[in-house]
């Protein structure tokens, strides 16, 4: 039934997305509203959906077969409690972004290209959480991927986009191609590739592997996972900023989705050296994402950097539950699972709220380099508000949502020495290590984009002339910003409704969390460890209220306004005030040399030479240089030598395609 | 009766964590002034102090935001929330199940982000260096101390500090990886807590402050509130390093009043020989560069991660 | 009294290891040689109290000559020929002092990973006494692998005798004669590489053995 109503959202989608290019001609703000409203009662609808087959259980699962696709095969979908997980948090990003773009989308300069794309990428997305089987998933899949490049496309008219754009459809059918290939491992020669039939299948230990191995390439590419990463810095912030903020918060995390379903599910039981891999990759993606991040001028290419260091924090959740899986230790493993899944939830909230964020201060100042920036909190205070909260969220901070998914991973780590496997006991202490930190390297990152681009002084006239967004776009950042002190103050609830997730992935689930004292969250029991958000942060709003009252009782009240003091040298040039880079100097002095190659050459004239000192810095991505290069200058080097295909007669031509069907004939008859 | 003398318990630690902040800055500043052969200023001054700033009005720059003005609350009540929540004379508190080790350290990291945040809002230069390299040695500071925590976690089998300060009494033992937690505990409070060799508390030379640079532009009552959650934050990190290495003396769950009246005197014994040592090691040697210190920290990581990847080894270090 | 010996043991060797950390840290030369002798005196203790567990008197003596050789002998001749060789500045590592403690944690790492399960039958006592003497040695070798200045390199060899020493008295019944012929060896290899040192700064000006190599290339 709910599954149904879903597909018909869906379907609903589709149309708006097929209606929308003659909305668009409409009008200017009438056809974008309708479109984004749509948009917004259709992803509200499937996030109810989401809710209710989350909590509901059975009553609002369900399968379905449509005969649409393959013939005598059809589409499968089906809803359990994994999709719903994901669909609650592909629709929340959707309901929040929509409800902005009403707002934001009336300074969308050309709508005919955002604006049938958009309902279409939000189809794609809620359809892969429903396809049930490789084939359905595999077509969802790249019409997400397809429909989120034509976004990024959609400014085109920038070199740098163009570039992007090339980029990531380089990278996304790389990804599709590798999940083609696991999904072959895993039908095998059957035939029979929905998700039932590969569910109960045996697959032998080297498929099992090799399937892991062709997810993390595939889906990890997708989700940002290093060294695949390099699409997504340049992606995420080529599109408009809504588009960004579900790029970036909401569909990465349907790539992590596409990968926990075909590992925990469809796979089986796990061997350990998976665990080994997802705890390198993630610890590494963490803190290249991050220290990239901290290095960045550009606001929304900063988030998206961001984006891939929490996607390493999720990668090691998920590694440290195959690890517990692995050897059996249920209850473990759905703390590291939980831990992970919320996370999830947690960045698609804030992740989408900092976006847009963002995307407030693009149109408001024209504006994405923050050495341009600063001062806006006078200019758009509202929005400075919202941004900080994101902000204090993504630092992992107390009491918002992020530090309480941070918290149930370290909680998961300090149980890992029970592991049995030696390597693993040495990773996962790394893994903490790099955990700690990349959230520590993450709080300085967002001191540092919210200190310059909001506080100070304006560097430019676009920052000192910038304007508040629209109320309709305030709405819904504050919508974002409520769920994430909701999630972080009353994680409890959160906790227990993923329960019947865990014990699908990891048959096995956490404590059933209290509501006395208070609302606490406990891993395992409660003199081992217990943190409540609520009364953090009521403790918190107690002592801040009792000193307000205090001083401003019984001692003075006076305020006076006076120039900056500075240590007695206040200079009113804007141009004295640390700039994000040098705010960055120390932590690129620190890490620069081991993770980026830095090299700083400082050339000082001799005193008495007229001419200007010079500072040369250079720092090399690594990944880039070791990974993408090489692979790069052997495609040259092979197009170059296959050129002369491209000077052959027809007869030639043919007698390469015979000669190609031939061989393949040939190998089906020696393969049986 | 056991409710009551729990809450009593908690309240008067909250209040006593806040009296007695400011008299350990004072006792510290006079033994570091003896051991400089100098009178020094009474025990008592940092009060004065604080009374004095309360009362003044507050200077504020003109482009000062609403964070500028809020924030110094939100420090003081992220830190005092935090060393409210770590045993001091008595290791039952009430509502220490509300966060534990790895929670306090970050209500300290807000308190830090917001204290960041407001040495850049006023845009001058001195405020965002402070910032800036306050933010660089947290990034190295705070795995530090997760690190230190895992360790003191997988000794005690808890991360809650109630619970790992009766482990600690009852289960007293030499372990190597808790030697090195030690020392790794006692580098990042040195840094967190802006002492020598990382900054310099006394001084107001521009380019070797990093804490008195960010809060630079404050005045009055918001001064007066943000060296207090200073003051608070020493207290809090020598009341810490006393609850899970020295831990002797503490008032344990279902103590009568006279074990807890031995409890507070054994811990002012404790934070007064806390402080001196502090002062000792800090008369002793000179500041760091700035650049050293992040090796310094790296220092204390690195203790922190041997003592752990040890306990992950074998329980019996 | 069992656990707390075994405890102390632990305690004593585990600050083995951190003393060799510091070394590893330390980039000024006297520090360096500061440490060499709190080194030292960790072992001393370290060798007094494996003499008082396993009840074995000739340890004692072991003690003694580490503390007086190691702890006092050696460090005050080194300390006069640092001052004397004018050579009392910064001393450089090769590739950074972060990613050297980086290589010395998974060290520590290798050296549980091969001794722990290998010697699974001895007693812990004995097992983890020998986990970390053999990290003391591979510290001891790391340091003399990342150091460019002579000085530096002896102390990184010294502190990987240290390392020996510790492997020898945590096992029971390593002869004494052995010991003694051990450490004089050190002492004379100690003063031969003294006398060379002087030979260095006659010809070359300086202690930097980056120096000799430059030389010789130069030469073929």
């Amino acid at each position: 039934m709910a599954i149904a109503v879903a597909l018909w959202c869906v379907i609903g989608l589709i149309a708006v997305s097929a209606a929308a290019p003659a909305l668009a001609a409409r009008p200017q703000p009438l056809g974008t509203r309708l479109v984004y409203g749509a948009s917004l009662i259709l992803t509200g609808l499937l996030l109810l959906i989401g809710i209710a087959a989350l909590l509901g259980g059975a009553d609002f699962q369900g399968q379905k077969v449509l005969p649409i696709g393959l013939p005598w095969i059809g589409a499968h979908f089906s809803l359990d409690s994994l999709s719903a997980v994901f669909l609650i948090i592909v629709n929340l990003g959707g309901v929040a972004a929509s409800l902005y773009a009403l707002g934001y989308g009336l300074h969308e300069e050309a709508p005919g290209r955002v604006l049938p794309f958009y309902p279409a990428f939000l189809a794609g997305m809620n359809l892969v959480l429903l396809s049930a089987d490789a084939f359905s998933f595999l077509v969802s899949w790249e019409f997400m991927s397809l429909s989120s490049w034509a976004l990024v496309m959609s400014h085109h008219h920038e070199g740098e986009n163009r570039k992007a754009g090339y980029v990531y459809l380089l990278m996304a059918s790389f990804g599709t191609l590798m999940l083609m290939l696991a999904f072959g491992l895993l039908a095998g020669t059957s035939g029979d590739a929905t998700f039932a039939a590969i569910m109960t299948a045996a697959h032998p230990d080297w498929i099992s592997g090799a399937v892991l191995v062709l997810m993390l390439l595939g889906a990890g590419s997708k989700a940002g996972l290093v060294p695949l990463h390099v699409w997504l810095p340049l992606a995420h912030p080529a599109a408009p900023s809504h588009v960004s903020g579900l790029m970036s918060g909401v569909m990465t995390k349907v790539a992590v989705y596409g990968f926990i379903r075909v590992v925990f599910v469809l796979l089986g039981q796990p061997q350990w050296w998976w665990a080994v891999l997802l705890l390198v990759l993630g610890s590494l993606t963490a803190v290249l994402g991050v220290l990239q991040a901290v290095m960045q001028r550009d606001l929304k290419r900063l988030l998206a950097y961001s984006t891939v260091e929490n996607i390493g924090i999720i990668f090691i959740g998920i590694g440290l539950a195959l690890a517990f899986k692995t050897n059996g230790m249920g209850a473990a493993a759905s703390l590291a699972i939980v831990s992970a899944l919320l996370h999830c939830f947690n960045h698609s909230l804030f992740k989408n709220l900092l976006f847009l964020g963002a995307g407030n201060v693009l149109v408001g100042t024209g504006e994405r380099d923050i050495e341009k920036l600063g001062g806006l909190i006078h200019r758009m205070p509202r929005t400075a508000y919202l941004f900080l909260g994101g902000c204090v969220a993504i630092s992992a901070l107390p009491p918002l949502n992020g530090f309480v998914s941070e918290w149930l991973l370290l909680q998961a780590i300090l149980l890992s020495p029970d592991l049995p496997q030696w390597a693993l006991r040495f990773l996962v202490p790394a893994a903490g290590a790099m955990l700690a930190l990349a959230a520590a390297l993450a709080g300085s990152c967002f001191v540092r984009a919210f200190g310059v681009t909001f506080l100070g002084r304006a560097r430019s006239t676009a920052a000192s002339e910038a304007h508040e967004a629209e109320p309709v776009s305030l709405k819904a950042m504050s919508l974002l910003i409520g769920l994430c002190l909701l999630a972080g103050t009353l994680p409890g609830p959160l906790i227990d409704s993923l329960s019947p997730v865990t014990s699908f992935l990891v048959a096995g689930h956490m404590p059933t969390q209290p509501l006395m004292p208070l609302l606490s969250i406990i891993p395992i029991n409660e003199s081992r460890s217990s943190y409540s958000g609520i009364l953090v942060f009521g403790f918190i709003m107690a002592s801040s209220w009792i000193a307000i009252r205090v001083i401003h009782n019984f001692a003075s009240r006076a305020v006076r306004r006076a120039p900056p003091w500075d240590c007695g040298f206040p200079n009113a040039d804007p141009a004295t005030q640390y700039t994000a880079d040098s705010f960055a100097q120390p932590i690129r002095r620190v890490f620069g040399p081991m993770f980026f190659r830095l090299k700083v050459d400082a050339h000082m004239p001799r005193p008495g030479d007229p001419k200007p000192a010079t500072l040369a810095v250079t720092l090399r991505d690594l990944v880039w240089d070791f990974l993408y290069a090489p692979i790069s200058g052997w495609v040259m080097f092979a197009a170059e030598r296959l050129n002369v295909l491209q000077f052959l007669t027809i007869r030639s031509y043919l007698s390469l395609v015979f000669a190609a069907l031939v061989a393949l004939l040939f190998l089906v008859a020696t393969w049986a | 009766m056991g409710l009551i003398l729990d809450l009593l318990v908690q309240g008067t630690q909250m209040v006593l964590v806040l009296v007695l902040a400011p008299g350990l800055i004072g006792f510290t500043r006079k033994i570091k002034a003896h051991l400089l052969r100098r009178q020094g200023p009474p025990v008592l001054q940092p009060y004065y102090d604080l009374l004095r700033l309360v009362r003044k009005e507050a200077v504020l720059a003109h482009n000062a935001s609403w964070l500028f003005r809020n924030a110094p609350y939100m420090i003081f009540a992220t830190t005092w929330v935090a060393a409210a929540l770590v045993p001091t004379f008595a290791a039952n508190l009430h509502f220490s199940w509300a966060a534990d080790l790895i929670a306090i350290t970050a209500l300290l990291g807000s308190s830090r982000f917001f204290l960041a945040l407001v040495g850049m809002d006023i845009g001058t230069s001195f405020g965002g260096i402070g910032s800036s390299r306050e933010m660089l040695f947290a990034t190295l500071a705070e795995p530090a101390m997760i690190m230190i925590i895992f360790t003191v976690a997988l000794v005690a089998g808890s991360t809650q500090l109630s619970e790992v300060a009766t482990f600690m009494v009852t289960h007293t033992s030499l372990r190597v990886s808790l030697g090195l937690a030690l020392i790794g505990l006692i580098i990042v409070a040195l840094a967190e807590n802006a002492r020598i060799p990382v900054d310099n508390p006394a001084t107001h030379l521009e380019l070797t402050m990093v804490h008195e640079a960010m809060i630079l532009e404050y005045s009055g009552r918001h001064l007066a509130v943000i060296e207090l959650a200073a003051a608070l934050k020493l207290l809090l990190y020598i009341s810490m390093i006393a609850c899970i290495f020295v831990p002797w003396g503490i008032a344990q769950p279902d103590d009568g009043i006279l074990y807890l009246l031995l409890g507070a005197v054994t811990y002012l014994a404790k934070i007064a020989i806390g402080g001196f040592l502090m002062v000792v090691f800090e008369t002793s040697i000179a500041k760091m560069r700035v650049f050293r210190a992040p090796e310094f920290l790296g220092g204390a990581l690195m203790l922190g991660f041997l003592g752990t990847l040890l306990l992950f080894v074998s329980r019996s270090f | 009294m069992q656990h707390f010996s075994l405890d102390a043991a632990h305690m004593f060797a585990g600050g083995m290891v951190l003393v060799s950390f510091m070394m590893l840290y330390q980039d000024r030369i006297l520090g360096l040689i500061n440490v060499f002798a709190a080194h030292a005196v960790v072992l001393t203790l370290s060798v007094s109290w494996q003499a008082y567990i396993q009840d074995a008197p000739h340890l004692y003596i072991t003690a003694a000559i580490a503390f007086g050789l190691k702890a006092i002998g050696i460090p005050w001749a080194l300390h006069r020929m640092v001052v004397r060789l004018g050579i009392h500045r910064e001393i450089e590592t090769v590739g950074g002092i972060g990613p050297t403690m980086l290589m010395g944690i998974v060290l520590v790492a290798l050296s549980m990973v091969v001794m722990l399960p290998a010697a699974a039958e001895a007693d812990p006592i004995a097992r983890e006494d020998l986990a970390l003497a053999l990290s003391v040695i591979l510290l001891g070798l790391l340091m003399m692998v990342t150091r460019q200045n002579a000085v530096s390199q002896i102390i990184g060899f010294m502190s990987l005798e240290n390392g020996l020493i510790l492997a020898a008295t945590g096992a029971k019944g390593m002869p004494l004669v052995v010991e003694i012929s051990v450490a004089f060896s050190v002492l004379v290899a100690f003063i031969v590489i003294g006398v060379f040192l002087f030979r260095i700064r006659e010809r070359f000006d300086t202690v930097d053995t980056q120096a000799l190599d430059d030389f010789r290339e130069g030469r073929e």
